[in-house]
């Protein structure tokens, strides 16, 4: 009795909490990341004074962050200021939920999944909820009765909408191979085929690149907050904690972006050549460990992509999404679609 | 037991965690009485123009997200469609084409009537 309340109950909460918390961890990983590679590329040190390298810096602006006063200005509708910054940060964990961070490990004759939950629409989920973000960006917008925040949430939705569906074409090239939208029968086929998804279809994980990077917002379609024209986009009128979760949402977001990258192009936590007899040695290494080498190089690409491109224009941008992204995107569902009814 | 059941364990987790933090800031954070201009909008320094913010934007951020929830109607119906492809083999591909091509006649629709243009053509 109390073993089978231990294997459906406690370990469970356990793994709810450090999935949880991953997101989270990550961000920190990632703040300090990206401003000292960013400092490299531009021939700067970066914060290198709090702990070893400046490491300690993402958590002494949190608390800084934490202190500060949280400005409510006039004219503004108070539940929607307030909920929309939860509901931005609360979509980005929670789709967390669904991914695959390990394989499974046998611990005794318990199976450890690294996982909290499957579901045969797993991947429709975390499209899903994922973007339930848009609703706290306009509410954010809207709320804060000012112009610049207006201006840069209409340019936000129309932008994540816009790449939403480049995404969502692109993912569904991987569904015809996959034949699941399991997230972890996803993986598994990819070991079953022994290639990854990503160098069988290079178009769609191009696609689905781009307009990732689009969708979290990132340099170079960092539109909705560009500094020069509209001050800091949909959260300008934010300060204080408030402003602290739209920071932390957008790195989550490019945690979840980047591990949906990994786990539907690149394997999950499945070492190179999963099949390949001579490379077996690699199984030793958890499949945590790939997840984890894998996240951090498609996290650097982010910032490598931010350091190497100028910005694009409101109107090329959607220009890309509706006239180049979305009829490409089409035309290779189509080619795979015809090519597998015959195969 | 129901993976849904921790999927529901997983979104308390999470908005007690978003939620909660927020509180807890609430309750920490430096206080100082609201005065003067400190509560006023940010438009650089100047006095707002105007009272409310929420008057008029322009209409393409409007035709254009109409022109999104076409588009992603039809992708929902896509994915079941993907699933079970293999099954459906040609049967299925020739279907989903007749579906695809009545999309792609309002995609090139919205195309022509400019409802893609974000810029004003100098005329």
């Amino acid at each position: 009795m109390s073993n089978s309340l231990a294997a459906d109950l406690i370990i469970p909460i356990i793994k709810i909490i450090i999935v949880g918390l991953f997101p989270l961890i990550m961000v920190m990983v990632m703040v300090w990341l990206e401003r000292r590679v960013v400092a490299f590329i531009q021939l700067r040190l970066g914060p290198n004074r709090v702990g070893f390298q400046g490491i300690l810096q993402p958590i002494v602006d949190a608390i800084k962050l934490f202190f500060k006063e949280d400005i409510t200005h006039t004219g503004v509708d108070k539940v929607l200021f307030n909920i929309s910054p939860v509901l931005v940060l609360f979509s980005s964990i929670l789709a967390f939920c669904f991914i695959p961070l390990g394989g499974t490990m046998q611990i005794g004759t318990y199976n450890l999944n690294f996982w909290v939950a499957e579901s045969p629409v797993g991947l429709l989920l975390i499209i899903g909820i994922s973007s339930i973000s848009v609703f706290g960006v306009i509410f954010g917008g809207w709320s804060s009765n000012s112009k610049y925040p207006l201006l840069g949430a209409l340019r936000s939705v129309v932008q994540i909408l816009s790449y939403e569906i480049p995404v969502a074409f692109s993912v569904l090239s991987i569904i015809f191979f996959s034949q699941s939208m399991n997230m972890i029968d996803i993986v598994n086929r990819q070991k079953d085929a022994g290639i990854w998804y990503g160098f069988m279809l290079p178009v769609s994980f191009v696609i689905f690149w781009i307009s990732v990077v689009a969708e979290t917002n990132r340099a170079p379609f960092d539109l909705p907050e560009a500094e020069s024209e509209l001050v800091a986009g949909f959260h300008t009128e934010y300060s204080g904690i408030k402003f602290a979760y739209f920071y932390m949402a957008e790195y989550a977001h490019m945690v979840l972006a980047s591990s949906l990258a990994v786990v539907l192009f690149f394997g999950g936590w499945l070492p190179p050549f999963p099949n390949v007899a001579a490379l077996s040695f690699l199984h030793v290494i958890p499949g945590f460990v790939w997840y984890l080498l894998k996240i951090m190089f498609f996290l650097y690409l982010f910032i490598w992509i931010r350091g190497t491109f100028p910005r694009y224009r409101f109107d090329e941008l959607v220009r890309l999404a509706w006239k180049w992204l979305i009829p490409l995107s089409l035309l290779n569902i189509l080619v795979i679609a015809f090519v597998r009814s015959f195969a | 037991m129901n993976n849904y059941f921790y999927f529901f364990l997983f979104f308390i987790f999470a908005l007690v965690l978003s939620a909660g933090l927020l509180f807890f800031v609430i309750l920490i954070r430096y206080r100082r009485v609201k005065i003067g201009d400190k509560c006023m909008v940010y438009e650089c320094g100047v006095d707002p123009l105007t009272e409310n913010a929420r008057e008029s934007y322009s209409i393409r951020f409007y035709l254009l997200t109409l022109v999104f929830i076409i588009f992603e109607v039809e992708t929902v119906f896509l994915f079941p469609w993907a699933v079970i492809y293999d099954q459906l083999k040609l049967f299925g591909f020739i279907e989903m084409s007749i579906f695809l091509a009545i999309l792609i006649f309002g995609y090139i629709y919205a195309w022509r009537s400019k409802a893609l243009e974000f810029r004003r053509e100098i005329e």
